[in-house]
């Protein structure tokens, strides 16, 4: 039954979200709102779970004093702070909204703004011309930069009276040997999605249910 | 509430969708009795995957724990449960080899979930003793708050393997980059056509796309899921084939796209 159940709650389940899919009808609509509602009442109960599994983890490490426990004292500082705040203040004045627009929200969006820097980077290590891919990259790369820019639209070369820019490239580029291999990708994607969803609705793939599966 | 009758028991305009789901699930199942019949079935070979072991073992020779990140999709999305399903087998290898494994999670459910599949990965392995719940943690449902946790993690902890398996969003690059300015192996699988890049540009090795889904069959060398996997691709090879007809029929002027529930070609 251990093993049973959890299939046959899968593929009950499972058939339920397929079917409803494909039928308009109003019965198994509200059945389908009843299976979403269920998930927000595990999401809340595994969420009690997961910030006790947050002190747990930097608990310990405070507790160990191993290196950087500093940090893990902030972090659990940082949430007694934040649940008090809310809790004795209310989520609309106080304390609570100072603390997520000054000091939150900045601070997600300094991470954010290092992904300038970070494209940077993996763009010279990926542009260097090392071999004949990394070269049609580079290539690739210089002429989609260069046509996303005003200059791109003057440079560019004179075929049979006919003016072609970078930015006519650039467009080509993306629209055809880049937006040809994203499909391509995506038809992937979409059978995997769809033989996994299968494999799991019919107890073939047990893999997440754990080792007695 | 309104009547059932009225609205009717089927959506005439998802008619194609369901056609080419019965379609699928047929091959599929043709592959499966493949499978179970014995017939051996040949698999191509996908690096990502092949490396799992040596990028495992390099940091058991290492001394140093291994990471793993899930991506920042809930459970319900089929990304994250093929990710959770690679996770087991990754949680096998580090209990054979008895490494740490170290996974912050964005998401309470696929945290509690996750702890269940390392548990008994390494039960079944007889390692029991090596698994620590406290590894497998919850860290925020901020999308920057999560990646600034895995950053710090791969930093402090200096883990010498990096797994991000499963759909991430515009913190993959950071996460990436991190991993890759602290010199770890790195594998990445994701199926968000976006991120693709910055996960080649920055990882070892990825697995693109479908190679995500394929993970767990391709390391468990379980047969009737190997069939499954070969269904996949003899359907993909129809696809192909109508794409090659439509294009075709394009070319003479016939608009394919319309029999499919599309609108033609413009």
């Amino acid at each position: 039954m251990k093993r049973t159940g959890p299939i046959l709650l899968g593929f009950v389940v499972g058939m339920l979200m397929l079917v409803q899919f494909f039928t308009p009808n109003p019965w198994i609509a509200a059945r389908y709102n009843n299976v979403l509602d269920w998930k927000q009442v595990v999401f809340g109960v595994t969420l009690i779970l997961g910030v006790l599994s947050l002190l747990l983890h930097h608990g310990r490490r405070i507790r160990r004093r191993v290196a950087g426990w500093s940090y893990s004292g902030v972090t659990v500082a940082g949430l007694i702070v934040m649940i008090l705040a809310g809790a004795v203040f209310g989520k609309e004045r106080g304390p609570y909204p100072w603390l997520f627009a000054y000091v939150q929200s900045p601070m997600q969006s300094t991470l954010f703004a290092l992904l300038a820097f970070y494209v940077a980077s993996a763009s010279y290590r990926a542009f260097r011309a090392r071999s004949l891919h990394a070269g049609l990259l580079l290539a690739a790369g210089v002429i989609v930069m260069l046509g996303r820019v005003p200059l791109g639209e003057m440079i560019g070369f004179t075929v049979a009276g006919r003016f072609y820019s970078l930015a006519t490239l650039s467009d080509l580029v993306l629209t055809v040997p880049n937006l040809a291999a994203k499909r391509g990708i995506m038809i992937g994607v979409g059978l995997g999605m769809t033989a996994t969803a299968i494999k799991i609705i019919l107890g073939i793939e047990r893999t997440y249910l754990g080792k007695g599966a | 509430m309104s009547d059932p009758a009225a609205a009717g028991w089927f959506q005439i305009e998802r008619l194609p969708a369901a056609i080419a789901t019965l379609l699928f699930a047929a091959v599929l199942f043709f592959f499966l009795r493949q499978a179970r019949r014995g017939r051996p079935l040949f698999i191509r070979r996908i690096a990502g995957l092949e490396a799992v072991e040596e990028a495992v073992g390099r940091a058991t020779e290492m001394g140093r724990p291994i990471l793993y990140c899930a991506g920042l999709d809930p459970m319900e999305e089929v990304a994250t449960v093929a990710s959770i399903n690679i996770l087991g087998q990754v949680a096998r290898k580090a209990g054979e080899y008895g490494t740490r494994l170290i996974m912050p999670n964005r998401d309470p459910i696929v945290m509690t979930v996750a702890q269940e599949v390392v548990r008994d990965a390494y039960a079944a392995v007889g390692r029991s003793d090596h698994y620590d719940s406290n590894d497998i943690y919850y860290t925020t449902q901020s999308q920057f708050g999560y990646a600034a946790a895995v950053c710090g993690v791969m930093l402090r902890e200096r883990t010498a393997t990096h797994f991000f398996i499963g759909h991430f969003y515009a913190e993959a690059l950071v996460l990436a980059e991190t991993g890759n300015s602290t010199g770890a192996i790195q594998i990445a699988g994701t199926d968000s056509d976006s991120q693709l890049p910055f996960f080649i540009c920055a990882c070892d090795y990825t697995l693109i796309g479908e190679e995500l889904y394929a993970g767990s069959v391709y390391l468990s060398r379980e047969p009737l899921l190997l069939g499954a996997l070969k269904g996949q691709d003899a359907a993909k090879a129809v696809i192909l084939a109508i794409l090659v007809l439509g294009s075709l029929l394009g070319l003479f002027g016939v608009e394919a796209g319309r029999w499919l529930g599309g609108g033609g070609a413009p």
